[in-house]
């Protein structure tokens, strides 16, 4: 037991204090291809990657809070938003049709299984990754509050100069 | 075989953590939650004590440590309950680790041993999964292999037991899929604009037995078909189930085979979004443990067909599937109306419209003088045929709109009919028809008025007034609740449900709670004081029941 322990605090201590890529995960994609996350992200500039599901209030709040921002981030910058849904099989049908009724225009991947929220060691929905060019995961946040969206516009425009971003 | 176990991570560990340190190297991903409650005495929301605690202080906690690097990955979980919180289940007791895997794939295989969760289909066969804020898991124990044989060919097979609690079900499970993408193996499909997966799942499991009066099958086999096809816009989604002979807790020992039917059709283009569904299930319940009850050791997953509501008063009314049988329909619409349009006005507007219905499926009763074909058959029941018992229906509407850049309201109206006997008591169809004037109901007219202020930037003002007006059960509800949101950091919420119409005089109660979240990155820290009522809470249409309570909760989560 002592071994596993030292184990890992020796892996998080240096995992830690390095940049992390993303774990090859495969998703499906609303038209039903199963694709590699690894292979979605963008390379020309940032990529955010937002976790959310039909029935989570807040994940919907904050992708349409953020819409408006997304849009412009771009046109400037060349970021790509992929929204992954965490809905199981059953409510993944509902996915498309929310999709269009709220008008978002954000890249929909599905993780039915949960493979991706798992493996990336998220509690709860909303939750929200940045990651740069070179697919390195530079911010991550649990949660969202109005405003966290000006606050996730003003990172990811950050991230698409180069500067440094602090929780 | 823990032990075993255990070393070899160990050992696959530390080379993985040597490798981390070159730029190429594994990726360490975990989360850690705490939660913990010192519960107060209150004699208004729980007279005679039933419900407090003789430890005063509860808290559980668990941390996931998921290790991948390429394509091996490896992880482990811990669970600690000290005591466990009121409203989970009491077989959470103690603290271990209750969950650990390697996974490696390989040229098109990928095999998992230990824990794993997957799922057949949408489900209604086997799907293992958790759902930690309900103390929900029926994780896997096995092994476990998903194999891409062909182009668009997908296999999957499972052997393993199930988690019950700190133990494992006592039944074996052993299962296989198949899903074929016809359209990567036919790109004729694909000319025609069409794209069709189709898939087939078998689950059986294996409980031994030793009834004295009954001879019960030890292998119960399920098994289902499924299709998805797609066209433009269109989306239809169909699948079907079987379930041999299964006497159970759930259905009373009775040998009548089940079956489960589900389709639905959606369309979704230019801001328009509608999906038109339907179910129906006869006996289905499926658990690897056929004495198992509540939420224990389920094999598959029938979710309900209904809206899942997240605002606290209709929240206080789910709807959870009836396992035994029901059927039912849904209808939803979702049309934005553009920018700059007449309705919409400078920013859009969003309407959504859903409709759901929920009732009993045609059950003929064999009658109890047939002792024997009662016991064998229990009852027939005619798909054609109508449930005259209404189980749930709702019927809701939702404008969202922007006003201008620091306004945004939303007004939804709910009216509900929620079948108490059922969803309550858990009485079966065979009462209610005998005496339906027992039926306990609730019928309820809802109205949210939910309003979002920028008051400057990152600083947000946010309130939500509900009314849940009804003659039946605790009767009427008034709620307001204040939010005030500094983003990133901070986030303070005030908020009562005042119980006005509540016939019993003493039960008038107000429920006051505030709460204050501090977020630092992917670390969030809530501390909550105040009273909260008895409810159903459900997370993705798996519901709990939860006792009233009052007193000081903290909750600290954080992912790394």
């Amino acid at each position: 037991m002592k071994n596993l322990f030292a184990a890992f605090a020796v892996t998080l201590f240096t995992v830690g204090m390095q940049a992390q890529q993303l774990p090859s995960t495969t998703l499906k994609t609303l038209d039903g291809k199963r694709v590699d996350i690894k292979d979605q992200i963008s390379t020309e500039g940032p990529t955010v990657i937002g976790f959310w599901a039909t029935w989570c209030k807040p994940c919907i709040k904050e992708l349409t809070a953020f819409a408006d921002y997304a849009i412009d981030l771009e046109e400037e910058y060349g970021a790509k938003v992929l929204a992954v849904s965490i809905d199981d099989t059953r409510n993944s049908s509902r996915v498309a049709p929310m999709v269009q009724g709220q008008g978002w225009e954000y890249t929909i991947l599905l993780d039915e299984n949960q493979d991706l929220k798992r493996n990336l060691g998220i509690v709860n929905v909303p939750f929200t990754l940045v990651l740069n060019a070179e697919g390195e995961v530079v911010w991550k946040h649990s949660g969202y509050s109005p405003g966290d969206e000006e606050n996730l516009a003003e990172v990811v425009a950050k991230v698409a100069r180069g500067e440094s971003v602090e929780h | 075989m823990n032990r075993l176990f255990r070393r070899l991570l160990t050992l696959l560990l530390l080379p993985g953590a040597a490798i981390a340190q070159d730029s190429y190297g594994g990726q360490l991903h975990g989360n850690f939650q705490l939660d913990g409650q010192w519960y107060l005495r209150d004699e208004g929301i729980d007279p005679t004590g039933e419900f407090y605690p003789d430890e005063r202080f509860l808290g559980q906690g668990y941390a996931n440590f998921v290790y991948t690097d390429g394509d091996f990955s490896g992880g482990l979980r811990y669970e600690n309950y000290q005591n466990v919180m009121l409203g989970f289940p009491e077989g959470y007791r103690g603290e271990g680790i209750t969950y650990r895997y390697l996974q490696f794939k390989q040229d098109n295989l990928d095999v998992t041993v230990g824990s794993f969760y997957e799922q057949f289909g949408s489900g209604m066969v086997f799907r293992s999964y958790e759902e930690r804020g309900l103390g929900y898991d029926n994780a896997m124990d096995g092994v476990r292999v998903k194999a891409n044989l062909a182009k668009g060919v997908y296999l999957k097979g499972v052997l393993g037991r199930q988690r019950f609690y700190f133990e494992k079900s006592p039944g074996l499970l052993r299962g296989v899929d198949a899903e074929i993408n016809l359209s990567e193996r036919w790109h004729v499909l694909d000319s025609l604009g069409l794209r069709w997966t189709i898939g087939a799942s078998y689950m059986s499991k294996y409980q031994r037995a030793n009834d004295p009066f009954l001879v019960l099958p030890e292998n119960v086999a399920a098994g289902g078909v499924r299709s998805q096809l797609m066209k433009g816009p269109w989306v239809l989604n169909t699948e079907f189930a079987y379930k041999a002979n299964d006497p159970s807790a759930d259905n009373g020992y009775i040998y009548k085979d089940g079956n489960g039917f589900i389709a639905n059709l959606s369309y979704s283009k230019n801001g328009l979004g509608v999906i038109a569904g339907m179910k129906r299930i006869d006996n289905m319940s499926f658990r690897s443990d056929r004495n198992g009850s509540t939420i224990d050791m389920l094999v598959n997953y029938l979710s309900p067909t209904t809206e899942v509501h997240t605002y606290a008063l209709p929240a206080l009314y789910q709807y959870a599937t009836q396992i035994n049988g029901e059927e039912g329909i849904q209808l939803e619409a979702n049309y934005r109306f553009k920018r700059k349009s007449k309705l919409g006005g400078k920013y859009g507007m969003l309407v959504s419209i859903n409709y759901s219905a929920v009732q009993s499926i045609d059950k003929d009763y064999v009658a109890t003088s047939n002792d024997t074909l009662r016991t064998l058959q229990g009852y027939y029941s005619d798909p054609m045929e109508r449930g005259t018992i209404p189980y749930f229906h709702d019927l809701n509407f939702k404008i969202s709109k922007k006003v201008n850049s620091s306004f945004k309201y939303n007004l939804t109206y709910l009216n509900l009919h929620y079948n108490r006997s059922v969803l309550e008591d858990g009485l079966g169809d065979e009462p209610m028809l005998s005496n339906p004037e027992n039926i306990k109901t609730m019928d309820a007219d809802v109205i949210v008025l939910e309003t979002l202020f920028k008051v400057k930037s990152k600083h947000y003002l946010r309130n939500e007034f509900q009314l849940l007006s009804t003659q039946d059960d605790r009767g009427s509800m008034a709620m307001a609740l204040i939010e005030y949101s500094i983003a990133p950091h901070w986030f303070f919420s005030v908020q009562d449900i005042y119980n006005y119409g509540n016939p019993d005089p003493d039960q008038k109660l107000h429920y006051p709670l505030a709460s204050v979240v501090y977020t630092e990155g992917t670390s969030r820290f809530q501390l909550s004081y105040g009273r909260q009522q008895r409810g159903i809470f459900c997370v993705g249409g798996v519901c709990r029941v939860v006792p009233p309570s009052n007193g000081v909760s903290f909750s600290l989560t954080t992912s790394f």
